[in-house]
């Protein structure tokens, strides 16, 4: 059922906006369309005004960070659809400094996601009322989700009996963070696939 | 004419009105707020980034900590994202188990919100009477857990263990008490004067501006919008229960508190149900490379403790790829968008939180409002700052 609504929005949206969207899959029941940062606002726009999609509530934008590919960053907005009770996914892809179109006039919840957002990864957005930090401490620096900010972080905070008042200090760890990595058994350990490997040539 | 400023206010961060640590930062022209602007974040603990650095088994205790009013509710969205990334199917029987408490992580929500929404207006009574039936709840969470509050009791593949004999029992026997303590709280509230004129009217929701400001769960009913995750998108065993989703009509803070007095009722009667007709069976997939094994089973098999041993260290590998789950949790939609890149890890855990948009909206309700009017709204919102802020 979900999957015969989802293939007739994919393909609704594939031929209204052909030239903006640049890819679309349906996985585990879930839509997800690709684009780009110069067409966002006309995709999101699309799905919520369009009279027989009625994309009317963005649920939430999720950032990802892939360090190591080219286009670093990756923008998932969530869309859900009461009338029709679909979901629908748009990804799309940015650079490590590159600027995105802010969705906030479209929906204003966007306002508190798009600052988490650059809170957290960085990411600018063009046109965005209050661009602020929300999650992190006043005076913060750094993005701590990004995947090359440490777990433990840079500083700490504490009182200081001494100057009456919180101080914040360098981290300072009796021991590291320890990140254990098991191999799975199933497969062997390192040394005894190549082993194996060997073994076979 | 006099000329005058506008003033400052400072509303928290610690103010027994704020549901915890909100620093909310008032305009106010006379004792009218112009504008509001919540400062969040003193309760950010980073759990997304922690998520990323722990197997799928010890990410799923941090769900408890985001919203510790429900925490149940916080496992069950992740739990259905690693099992529909896992592509298993949970036995009959944990189903019911997991409907069962997520009701009672409701109630439990529901209780809170409603007795200190009235605190906060000025009634103290029905928080002493609340609290006392929190307690009991608690106290099943604890029979079946082990702990009052962090549960971690829906794993991957099920839960964690069988309900003890006479639990259900006695949860059966709370349903038959606990409708006669709503009635009570609504005989102190319902039609009292001084509750009305406080919240009647005040912080008003229209449908469209609902949908805008993303609100979800009883924030989107309270305004008319018939939308529950439990009716239109079913999961676990909803489709098999008869239970009704009662709808605000004007989308004030009065309308909102009416609605989660009747969804109480109607989690009473989804527990009767689940009770009635809760299955015999396992409670946990019995793939041993996803839940562990028994206790018994460690001491005779060898299979069994090389299982348990790399399950609580290495932990299970769940394949790549993204999902995004949602339940409705007692405060709206609670989804998680979970990444896998095929390791025992989870690659990224964006977690969506309905009291983050919530509070967003909290500068277009109060505008115009009085400053006495602030407690109200934010009462009615449902905060819990766990997780707002993370």
């Amino acid at each position: 059922m979900i999957k015969e609504k989802l293939d007739k929005v994919e393909k609704l949206v594939n031929s209204e906006l052909s030239s903006k969207i640049s890819g679309s899959e349906i996985v585990f029941e879930e839509l997800l369309f690709k684009t780009s940062t110069n067409e966002i606002i006309d995709v999101i726009k699309f799905l919520k005004l369009d009279e027989r999609l009625k994309f009317k509530q963005l649920i939430d934008i999720a950032a990802i960070d892939y360090p190591n590919e080219e286009k670093r960053f990756e923008l998932v907005y969530l869309l859900l659809s009461i009338e029709n009770n679909l979901r629908a996914k748009i990804s799309i892809r940015l650079e490590t400094n590159e600027k995105t179109q802010s969705i906030v006039k479209i929906f204003p919840s966007a306002n508190w996601m798009e600052r988490e957002i650059f809170d957290m990864y960085g990411i600018k957005f063009i046109n965005h009322p209050d661009l602020r930090r929300i999650l992190t401490d006043y005076n913060f620096k750094g993005h701590p989700l990004r995947k090359d900010f440490p777990l433990t972080g840079f500083n700490e905070v504490r009182y200081s009996e001494k100057e009456k008042k919180v101080i914040y200090e360098p981290v300072k760890l009796e021991q590291n963070y320890r990140n254990f990595d098991f191999s799975s058994p199933w497969e062997g350990t390192k040394y005894l696939k190549e082993i194996k490997q060997t073994n076979k040539k | 004419m006099k000329k005058t400023k506008s003033m400052t206010l400072n509303f928290g961060p610690q103010h027994p009105a704020a549901h915890g640590v909100l620093r909310l930062i008032l305009e106010l022209e006379g004792e009218i707020v112009e504008k509001a602007d919540p400062h969040i974040g003193l309760l950010h603990r980073g759990t997304e980034k922690l998520i990323e650095n722990k197997t799928y088994t010890q990410a799923l205790p941090y769900f408890d900590r985001l919203d510790y009013v429900a925490p149940m509710n916080q496992e069950h969205a992740f739990a259905l994202a690693t099992e529909k990334l896992l592509k298993i199917e949970v036995p009959i029987r944990a189903k019911y188990i997991r409907v069962i408490f997520c009701e009672i992580g409701r109630i439990l929500s529901h209780i809170l919100n409603v007795t200190t929404q009235a605190l906060d207006v000025g009634a103290l009574t029905p928080s002493l009477w609340g609290f006392e039936e929190r307690e009991t709840l608690m106290t099943f969470y604890e029979r079946a857990s082990g702990s009052r509050l962090h549960a971690n009791y829906f794993r991957t593949g099920g839960v964690h263990k069988d309900l003890p004999t006479k639990l259900v029992e006695d949860i059966g026997k709370f349903c038959e008490t606990f409708p006669k303590i709503i009635d009570d709280l609504e005989d102190l509230l319902t039609e009292n004067r001084i509750f009305k004129q406080r919240n009647v009217d005040i912080g008003l929701v229209s449908k469209k501006d609902a949908l805008d400001h993303s609100f979800t769960g009883v924030m989107l009913r309270g305004s008319g919008v018939p939308w529950d995750l439990r009716k239109s998108q079913p999961y676990e065993c909803y489709q098999d229960l008869k239970f009704k989703i009662p709808i605000g009509k004007n989308g004030d803070c009065y309308d909102r508190y009416l609605c989660r007095i009747e969804e109480m009722r109607e989690s009473i009667k989804i527990i009767k149900q689940c009770i009635e007709s809760l299955p015999k069976g396992p409670i946990k997939t019995v793939d041993g490379k996803i839940s562990p094994p028994n206790r018994d089973d460690l001491k005779q098999s060898m299979e069994a403790l090389i299982h348990h041993f790399k399950l609580f260290t290495e932990g299970f590998r769940v394949p790549a790829g993204n999902v995004y789950s949602a339940v409705e949790a007692p405060k709206g939609e609670f989804g998680v968008y979970l990444i896998s890149d095929g390791s025992n890890r989870p690659y990224r855990c964006k977690i969506r939180a309905p009291g983050f948009s919530h509070l967003q909206a909290m500068d277009y309700l109060i505008k115009g409002h009085m400053l006495a009017d602030v407690p109200a709204v934010l009462g009615s919102l449902d905060i819990v700052f766990g997780e707002v802020d993370r």
